[in-house]
């Protein structure tokens, strides 16, 4: 079958996108949280090495530090705010091919992304842990998640905007969504995808290292190659499926990771 | 009998706010001798090798044998008031805007008769009397006439208050409430007294308990603060600074590692980021307000307090990232406190040996527990003085690193703690 694209010149389809966007037919969604001193950063033991903070601070504002010019100097971790994990990020995929920042074929940070919602779920269980059962929920409506595709999945944790609610700790740790580790696998093995996404602090559950492995989606998704997405918002305002999701992180050398900006095309309602 | 210090009135707004005209503070070198024990809550004077005189005022030399042989002794004080007059007038600004002021002639048991500032229970002359050296307004040793016998209320005594740094009444921050020590600073401060305790709060989504009881406590308000954060610190500043009184620095991250212990400079950069660039951002966003308001009539704002470590003196090679960064700290410090005397805000250093914390677990006691820290806290608001050893460890350091630091370098080295 040929594909109305496959009709089509490069220049028709490209000149097709920008009028498309121009017009408002495709929307750019930002699924970005703002860096900010105030946005949380993941929290290990404090005997361990830790992840910088966003920090920020002013070079000069038009002042006698620089009468006409306004900047800053900012400081964090690879993995503050917003961020992309990369397969090197973990143990598992340490000695991948192109597993850091720097290497990762661009082809990959423009992609489809499929929308999970579990926000019902999380809404009575901090802890939800996305199922296999969910996933096939999820095709049974809107068809079969494609290979090379983000699947993202929705919570709706992105609207707790304070910090204490959003990291949810107690005494036994912290309390967000992730995959269970089936999913993860099931994601992986059989349906290929490109990574996964959260919008909570990590890709994996709070507890998840209670899981088996611990941290299942980083152990398998960077293990198989694939790509971590964190901290997203707006996931809302994604349709299930058709959302094309741009994200490229810094091109740090032998990055594990990096805060980014990452915005979806998403078609107009109709 | 000194009448209880009262809550004072709220202050008119639309009145100008009194700036700080500091008391005469030019001292020669020799006379320094008096303000650097005075520091440390000591009275001492000059005392001669040969001929065994106590002098004052002090000298390069004996005034009795000429012996340049003189030593720094402590003296208990104890004399004879003469006699006293009460100043009505005086052109020194600072003596001018709190008078009536009462001074005295004391004869020293030990020899000399010196001029005194009288506290306000001491009777006329003739009667006995204590002598303390305390530190003025201006950072410079003053001597003071005090009753042998106190009444309960004797540190609101006007002049007294002048002198000292009392948090009766007084509005506290408290860099850090999420420790035990800080926890119980804001205790000891409540029971002193203190008006309202703003405690810091960093990080608030990790629990490290002990938190929800301070923060019962009616004067207590939690505010959110990260020294890491310049933002966080400007933030609070503009919120409350124009009304703290005494500032507690008592944020620090401790980790016990040397150079070799641990790659890389992450842990120490955290060490430094709080404990040497958290005092610089909280004394850039800080400093002004409290200066501003250092004459602010008996509650004005008065002291900052520095939580440094007796690491500060001389590096612990097990701890050595955390005592290099504390000995930022207290080079900061010095500076802050030449910033801040123009306008009189005493700057106290506060050079504990280990803290009885889980930092500290593999330290074998004697340990400083977090109340025996805070009450020496309040002790030195109250006596005035700026810099405080607490504990026996901190002591004989001290002592081992005046008598030479070469040697206790060494001994440090070789893993004598």
């Amino acid at each position: 079958m040929t594909t109305t694209t496959e009709l089509m010149s490069t220049a028709e389809i490209l000149g097709g996108l920008v009028s498309a966007m121009s017009t408002g037919r495709i929307r750019v969604i930002d699924l970005t949280q703002t860096l900010t001193p105030d946005f949380p950063q993941i929290a290990l033991p404090p005997e361990m090495g830790q992840c910088w903070p966003f920090r920020i601070e002013e070079v000069s504002k038009y002042d006698e530090r620089g009468p006409g010019w306004y900047w800053n100097n900012f400081s964090c971790g690879e993995h503050t705010g917003t961020h992309f994990d990369a397969p090197i990020h973990w143990i598992s995929g340490r000695d991948l091919p192109n597993n850091s920042v720097d290497t990762i074929p661009v082809q990959h940070f423009v992609a489809p992304a499929c929308v999970i919602d579990c926000s019902p779920q999380v809404k009575d269980d901090p802890d939800y842990l996305l199922t296999i059962e969910d996933i096939e929920q999820y095709e049974s409506i809107h068809g079969r998640i494609p290979k090379g595709a983000w699947v993202l999945m929705r919570t709706d944790w992105s609207k707790r905007q304070d910090p204490e609610a959003y990291q949810n700790f107690d005494e036994t740790g912290q309390h967000t969504p992730g995959p269970s580790a089936e999913a993860v696998r099931f994601l992986v093995e059989h349906r290929d995808v490109l990574g996964f996404g959260s919008e909570a602090i990590g890709t994996d559950a709070g507890q998840g290292y209670h899981l088996r492995p611990p941290y299942p989606c980083h152990y398998y998704m960077h293990g198989a190659g694939r790509y971590g997405l964190q901290c997203l918002s707006n996931l809302d305002l994604l349709p299930p499926a058709g959302a094309v999701l741009i994200c490229p992180p810094l091109k740090i050398e032998k990055g594990s990771g990096s805060p980014l900006r990452v915005l979806a095309l998403i078609g107009a309602q109709p | 009998m000194t009448m209880p210090l009262m809550r004072p009135k709220r202050k008119n707004p639309v009145l100008r706010t009194r700036q700080m005209n500091l008391p005469p503070w030019a001292r020669g070198r020799v006379a320094l001798g008096i303000t650097a024990a005075a520091a440390e809550g000591r009275f001492e004077l000059q005392t001669c090798e040969d001929c065994g005189t106590v002098q004052y005022p002090p000298r390069e030399a004996c005034h009795k044998c000429l012996s340049p042989r003189l030593h720094w002794r402590e003296q208990s004080g104890e004399g004879e008031l003469l006699s006293s007059t009460t100043l009505y007038h005086s052109n020194d600004l600072f003596f001018r805007e709190r008078l009536p002021w009462r001074l005295g002639l004391v004869h020293l048991d030990a020899g000399p008769t010196l001029m005194v500032h009288l506290h306000g229970e001491v009777g006329d002359a003739p009667t006995r009397v204590r002598v303390g050296a305390r530190l003025d307004r201006a950072g410079q040793a003053v001597l003071i006439g005090f009753p042998n016998e106190g009444s309960p209320h004797m540190a609101d005594d006007k002049m007294l208050r002048e002198m000292t740094s009392d948090p009766k009444f007084r509005k506290v921050l408290v860099t850090d409430g999420k420790t035990e020590v800080g926890q119980a600073i804001v205790r000891a401060l409540v029971k002193a007294g203190a008006d309202i305790v703003w405690v810091g709060h960093a990080e608030p989504w990790k629990k490290m308990g002990g938190l929800d009881d301070i923060t019962a406590l009616p004067q207590v308000t939690l505010v959110p603060l990260d020294l890491t954060n310049g933002r966080s610190v400007s933030e609070l500043a503009g919120e409350i600074g124009g009304k703290v009184d005494i500032v507690i620095n008592n944020a620090e991250v401790h980790r016990s590692f040397g150079i070799g212990a641990r790659r890389g400079t992450d842990v120490a950069k955290a060490e430094m980021d709080i404990n040497y660039f958290g005092l610089l951002r909280l004394a850039q966003e800080f400093g002004p307000a409290l200066k501003g308001r250092s004459a602010d009539g008996v509650t004005g704002s008065t002291a900052w307090v520095n939580l440094l470590s007796i690491y500060a003196l001389s590096n612990f090679p097990p701890h050595g990232t955390f005592s290099a960064s504390k000995a930022a700290a207290h080079s900061l410090a010095q500076c802050l406190r030449a910033e801040m005397r123009p306008a009189g805000i005493r700057v106290i250093n506060l050079f504990p040996g280990p803290i009885d914390d889980e930092w500290n677990q593999h330290t074998p006691p004697p340990k400083l527990g977090a109340s025996t820290l805070a009450n020496a806290i309040v002790k030195a608001l109250r006596d005035g003085v700026e810099d405080v050893y607490p504990g026996d460890v901190a002591q004989e350091w001290l002592e081992r690193w005046r008598d030479n630091p070469k040697i206790l370098e060494r001994e440090l080295a070789a893993g004598g703690g």
